[in-house]
């Protein structure tokens, strides 16, 4: 029961994922004002802050929870999360980029790993971790030094351009600057592209029948 | 420390690796590891969009961090085959019993 309940809230989480996203974009199109202030924050601030709770809480539901399969819900919330947070920084091409590689293809091929790779009745039995207790002693460890380094070096940081549209500058940016690593990176898929077909796929002995005409 | 800067995005990003860290070590799930894998990755890549953003400017930082995506889909694609291979020889994916070749 409670996982249901679970369930529909991760659900409801993504719902007013995809509606805050999108009235971000048509606030931004249609050239409001973007700090609108409601109280000690601004409207900016609160979407971070919603934007940042779903990409946690989904993070730490993939950390923490016995089941596999809601794992992977919760990896769809942080990568849905950390893609709306992209949105913040002015890179929106990353933002779609994000959406559709992580979400429709990685994120559905762990699915696809999970679903080939468990016997259903036992798939909570198959994702024992080593132990909550390790992997909290293991966050005490390397989060509080992180958020230290990051909050106590002080950034030569400078007043960030206005958002604005960055998909023909990144377009120059590959083609010319970053033109080599750009066709290794194709190179690279279609090695990954090979490789995995090659790895994946069952050996057939010459002198064994064929399984699957079993 | 209410309105948002850089330092917000910064701590963003460790919580990401912390997290994807502890999933990575406590998972006997071989799935589980490559989806710590995944989460780490984010949150390297959210340092390099904001550094971008608030520190140099341009389009640097979000060329690399799409270089950083096309490698973790192709890292995702070949650790899925390997995880499917190694389920097909022990029955199992748990990453204990995957140590044939540790003697």
């Amino acid at each position: 029961m409670s996982r249901k309940i679970y369930t529909w809230v991760v659900l409801a989480a993504l719902v007013v994922t995809f509606v805050g996203v999108l009235g971000l974009e048509v606030a931004r199109g249609a050239s409001l004002p973007g700090d609108v202030a409601l109280g000690p924050f601004t409207l900016r601030d609160l979407l971070f802050y919603l934007f940042a709770a779903l990409t946690l809480a989904g993070a730490g539901a993939t950390a923490f929870s016995k089941n596999i399969v809601y794992s992977a819900i919760g990896l769809l919330g942080a990568l849905t999360g950390a893609g709306a947070i992209y949105v913040f920084l002015s890179a929106d091409f990353l933002a779609v980029a994000q959406l559709l590689v992580y979400i429709g293809g990685v994120l559905v091929l762990i699915l696809f790993a999970v679903m080939l790779t468990n016997r259903i009745t036992e798939v909570t039995v198959s994702n024992v971790s080593l132990g909550v207790p390790g992997g909290v002693a293991l966050l005490v460890a390397t989060a509080p030094v992180l958020a230290f380094v990051a909050l106590a070096t002080p950034w030569p940081t400078r007043t960030p351009d206005p958002l604005a549209p960055t998909t023909r500058a990144i377009g120059n940016a590959f083609l010319t600057q970053w033109l080599l690593p750009f066709e290794l990176a194709s190179l690279v898929l279609l090695a990954t592209l090979i490789g995995a077909v090659i790895i994946a796929r069952k050996e057939l002995k010459a002198d064994e029948p064929d399984p699957s005409l079993r | 420390m209410l309105h948002v800067g850089l330092q917000h995005f910064l701590l963003l990003g460790a919580l990401l690796f912390s997290l994807g860290l502890v999933t990575v070590a406590t998972r006997r799930n071989a799935v589980g590891v490559l989806m710590g894998v995944e989460l780490i990755l984010n949150g390297a890549n959210v340092n390099f969009v904001a550094f971008n953003h608030y520190v140099t400017g341009g389009v640097s930082g979000q060329v690399f961090a799409l270089f950083v995506i096309v490698l973790a889909a192709a890292e995702a694609a070949v650790g899925l085959a390997i995880v499917l291979s190694i389920f097909q020889t022990f029955r199992s994916i748990d990453v204990r019993l995957a140590d044939t070749m540790r003697e």
